[in-house]
């Protein structure tokens, strides 16, 4: 099925206290390289044909005004899979 | 006074925030998500709870809902509107005021009574409170650390926006202590904790006199009335 992904981080220099509980649980668990964790989200738009050039400068549109808020968080990829 | 109350899907608070009307003398109005029609109201509560699942971010899809789209316009002329909790996200997500908000730091929901400092009484909702006059009424929520970047806060430090402030301990992380916004104009402002919880005696928080007699967060609505009276 065609896409457009929407991928969607917690600004850098901000706290993620999700990825911060995730990296002290996998510190427990003896991974102690792993120094940080940071936990985003995935979006996917689903269509029935591929996405047209149009289709896709609409999604990183709404992409960065509804599906992410720009004051925490970055939209990192806006990707068309066929 | 008419003053609308919103219900979106999940609103909690809706019932609370009309009777914290009704006990300030004016005539709480229901305002229902999907209606564009604000019903000549005088002014708007956004009351706390959650709304459509908090999904995507708390407050996200609430902005943009058909009564949003009204009340974002008539805000921007200077209709008051009070957001709580999740009426508060529900505002930073509709860009009538700055900033947004995060899970709590500790990842806790947290639930207690909360001593606030009003910074700021010249607003629609503040007007009856006296400047750094401290305040007890309840805070409860899971997502209230309040985040803005560096200059946005500079601004509101810079122009006198913070409205509210958590005085002794700061319950979720909030940069800067922030507890409640206002915008320029003084129309609208937004807070975490719940004023609508603390309005008659018997059912509010503990306070030094006498158990459950807070009333600190009747003030809001009565500064409302107060304002559209001396509009």
């Amino acid at each position: 099925m065609p896409k457009i992904i929407v991928e969607v981080m917690p600004k850098a220099d901000l706290l993620d206290p999700q990825g911060k509980a995730v990296a002290n649980s996998l510190n427990r668990k003896g991974h102690t390289e792993i120094t940080a964790v940071r936990i985003g989200k995935r979006i996917e738009l689903h269509y029935d044909e591929t996405p047209t050039e149009a289709q896709l400068e609409e999604a990183k549109a709404f992409a960065a005004d509804f599906l992410s808020n720009g004051v925490i968080e970055d939209v990192v990829a806006v990707t068309v899979e066929a | 006074m008419k003053i609308g109350v919103v219900t979106f899907p999940g609103t909690l608070d809706d019932r609370d925030a009309q009777r914290a009307v009704r006990l300030a003398g004016g005539t709480p109005v229901p305002l229902w998500h999907a209606d564009t029609n604000l019903h000549d109201v005088d002014a708007v509560v956004l009351p706390g709870g959650f709304s459509y699942g908090d999904y995507l971010r708390c407050g996200a899809i609430a902005a943009q809902a058909p009564v949003m789209q009204t009340i974002i316009e008539k805000a921007n002329q200077g209709l008051p509107v009070l957001g709580i909790c999740n009426g508060f996200q529900v505002l930073v997500e509709s860009h009538l005021l700055p900033g947004g908000l995060i899970r709590n730091e500790n990842q806790h929901f947290i639930c207690r009574d909360q001593t606030l400092r009003v910074e700021n009484t010249s607003t629609a909702w503040t007007n009856q409170f006296q400047l750094n006059e401290e305040i007890v009424i309840p805070l409860k929520n899971g997502e209230g650390g309040y985040i803005a970047d560096a200059e946005t806060l500079k601004r509101l430090e810079g122009e006198n926006l913070i409205t509210f402030r958590y005085v002794d301990v700061n319950p979720n992380g909030s940069m800067n202590d922030i507890a409640g916004l206002r915008n320029a104009k003084g129309n609208v402002v937004g807070l975490m904790p719940h004023p609508e919880h603390a309005v008659e005696a018997g059912f509010g928080p503990d306070m030094p006199e006498a158990m459950r007699s807070g009333v600190d967060g009747l003030k809001f609505f009565t500064s409302v009335i107060h304002s559209l009276v001396n509009a």
